[in-house]
């Protein structure tokens, strides 16, 4: 039997795990669910797009493709550019909207009115874009066969290598820098935080930087291998919550590890039970989980 | 001892909702090397005093002057680089981080070289924590929590530290233990102001103590004076009919 379904599951899942990175990190550290991040994954995407266009209309040779890559400098450089884009759109909706909240203390109005962003985001990007899909490139790739009857296409092996040095390097900056022990720090007590002297104003910035960033990676992958789309992010969204739940709120590997089971799950569904039960499935995973050890795989934020 | 205070707290007026002061017009100093406690029943407001010079409490009126600058409005963290530490009396440490990078925490501002030399001094005056210091802040004792806190509080070499019921939930030979390491501190030249309810011990180890009560200061003194003072002491301070001695108590 071949095992394609699982390199699918796998790399669905790395695609998940990024987004979910992002939200596992902002929901320790914010204390609210924001059910915005998907629209991070979809409006990153298109700030890369439009970078890239932008980038290869100044620079032609920037579009041709980085063999055996499907695209060329230009969109690495967009990505760049396009994760701290997509953090400086976080940040600018929490100063608006979301800090105000917060200062209330008003927690179920913070996820209601993260549900409210999200929707306006969704619908600015249909305004300026169209829900047409679009592409970073029309380059069709051969999948190389790689053991096992399996098969994956170079654009595909970027993802999970770049997933995997994100969330690495996500994991080493919460274990080993100051800026990752004050976010820690500010994800188990904000007062106590205050006390001792960390600026925990600043360490939410931070927050919305990294996270928005993980998430326009996600949307740029996802565009890479799949299309862009206004409502990918939002339909990313559940499976990416689901996965930080599954890894347990605050970990960092927890939700790689919950992102790889969930893409596994659907792929297993796919192969076995029908493309109709992908979600299901999901979800039927993760209350098993939660059943029998309600923190996630992986409890709190550990670094 | 200067006769000039470090910490001068004048008719402060600090509570969590806005007209409805907790703290309504305190006024407190404490010196270099002194140790000053604030007693009072239950309710007295001295632990939202405490929390109102942190800058974790909002202040409506009145001032906070640290060496003669006004630091009233300053934001809690900021307080802290200003010279002015506060321990909480419960949740005073990150129970998901080790002793080492609760310490780490509190020296985050300062440059490499002066951040180990500071948390090895720290080491060197809690042997208990340096041998504890890959040990999750939670899995500490009480006692041992109490001690991280004070320690970590202390590396930013503050003018003033406030703690808040530092002997809470402890063992009286913990009391024993943290209060020495109190007069230690004292020693430095650190000003100390705490609150308590454990008076016999707080006045024990005090130079100084007001007594607050409503919110409002009722009474002030040598720490001698005021355990001396049986009526005081029945009335405000839970106090038996006996006097006390200033060392008695540890």
């Amino acid at each position: 039997m071949s095992l394609q379904f699982f390199a699918d599951g796998v790399i669905a899942g790395a695609m998940i795990a990024l987004g979910a990175s992002g939200v596992t990190l902002t929901y320790s550290i914010l204390r609210f669910a924001n059910f915005a991040q998907g629209e991070f994954v979809s409006w990153g995407g298109y700030f890369a797009l439009s970078l890239a266009g932008w980038i290869g209309s100044l620079a032609a040779s920037a579009i041709e493709p980085l063999e055996p890559l499907s695209v060329g400098w230009s969109v690495l450089l967009a990505l760049l550019v396009a994760m701290p884009l997509t953090g400086l759109l976080a940040w600018l909706l929490d100063v608006a909207l979301f800090a105000r909240l917060r200062r209330r203390g008003a927690a179920i109005a913070l996820v209601m009115a993260s549900f409210g962003a999200s929707m306006a985001l969704r619908a600015l990007l249909e305004v300026v874009y169209s829900t047409r899909p679009a592409y970073f490139s029309r380059e069709l790739q051969i999948a190389v066969p790689v053991g096992h009857g399996i098969r994956v296409t170079p654009d595909q092996i970027a993802l999970l290598v770049t997933t995997a040095v994100l969330v690495a390097g996500l994991h080493l900056m919460l274990a080993y820098t100051r800026t990752g022990r004050s976010m820690r720090a500010v994800s188990e007590s904000p007062e106590l935080a205050r006390v001792i002297g960390i600026d925990v104003a600043r360490i939410i910035r931070i927050t919305w930087f990294v996270g928005g960033g993980l998430a326009c990676a996600a949307g740029v992958l996802l565009g890479l291998v799949v299309q862009l789309r206004p409502a990918m992010g939002f339909d990313l969204l559940l499976p990416m919550f689901a996965a930080a739940i599954l890894g347990g709120i605050g970990s960092v590997p927890g939700a790689l590890a919950g992102g790889l089971i969930i893409g596994i799950a659907e792929a297993l569904a796919v192969q076995f039970v029908g493309a109709e039960w992908r979600a299901g499935v999901a979800f039927a995973v993760l209350v098993l989980v939660l059943l029998i050890r309600p923190t996630g795989l992986a409890g709190r934020m550990a670094g | 001892m200067t006769s000039l205070p470090v910490l001068e707290v004048c008719e402060l007026v600090a509570g969590y909702e806005p007209g409805a002061p907790v703290v309504r017009g305190v006024s407190v100093s404490a010196r270099r090397g002194e140790i000053v406690a604030l007693l009072g029943p239950n309710g007295a407001g001295k632990s939202t005093l405490l929390k109102a010079v942190a800058g974790l409490v909002p202040v409506e009126s009145g001032e906070v002057r640290l060496e003669g600058v006004d630091v009233t409005r300053l934001v809690a963290h900021r307080m802290v680089l200003a010279g002015l530490a506060f321990v909480p009396q419960t949740d005073n440490v990150f129970a998901t981080l080790s002793v080492h990078d609760n310490l780490e925490l509190g020296v985050a501002g300062l440059p490499t070289k002066v951040r180990r030399a500071r948390i090895e001094q720290a080491y060197a005056l809690f042997g208990d924590l340096a041998r504890q210091r890959r040990l999750l802040g939670g899995r500490l004792s009480g006692g041992q929590r109490q001690m991280l806190a004070i320690a970590r509080a202390l590396l930013v070499q503050p003018k003033v530290l406030l703690l808040d019921e530092p002997s809470a939930g402890l063992s009286p030979k913990m009391v024993g233990d943290t209060f020495r390491k109190l007069s230690e501190v004292r020693a430095t030249g650190t000003a100390i102001v705490l609150v308590e309810q454990n008076t016999r011990a707080a006045l024990a180890i005090a130079d100084r103590a007001y007594v607050l009560v409503g919110g409002r200061n009722r009474h002030a003194g040598s720490a001698a004076e005021l355990a001396a003072d049986s009526s005081i002491a029945q009335l405000y301070l839970g106090l038996g009919p006996q006097r006390m001695t200033a060392r008695e108590g540890l």
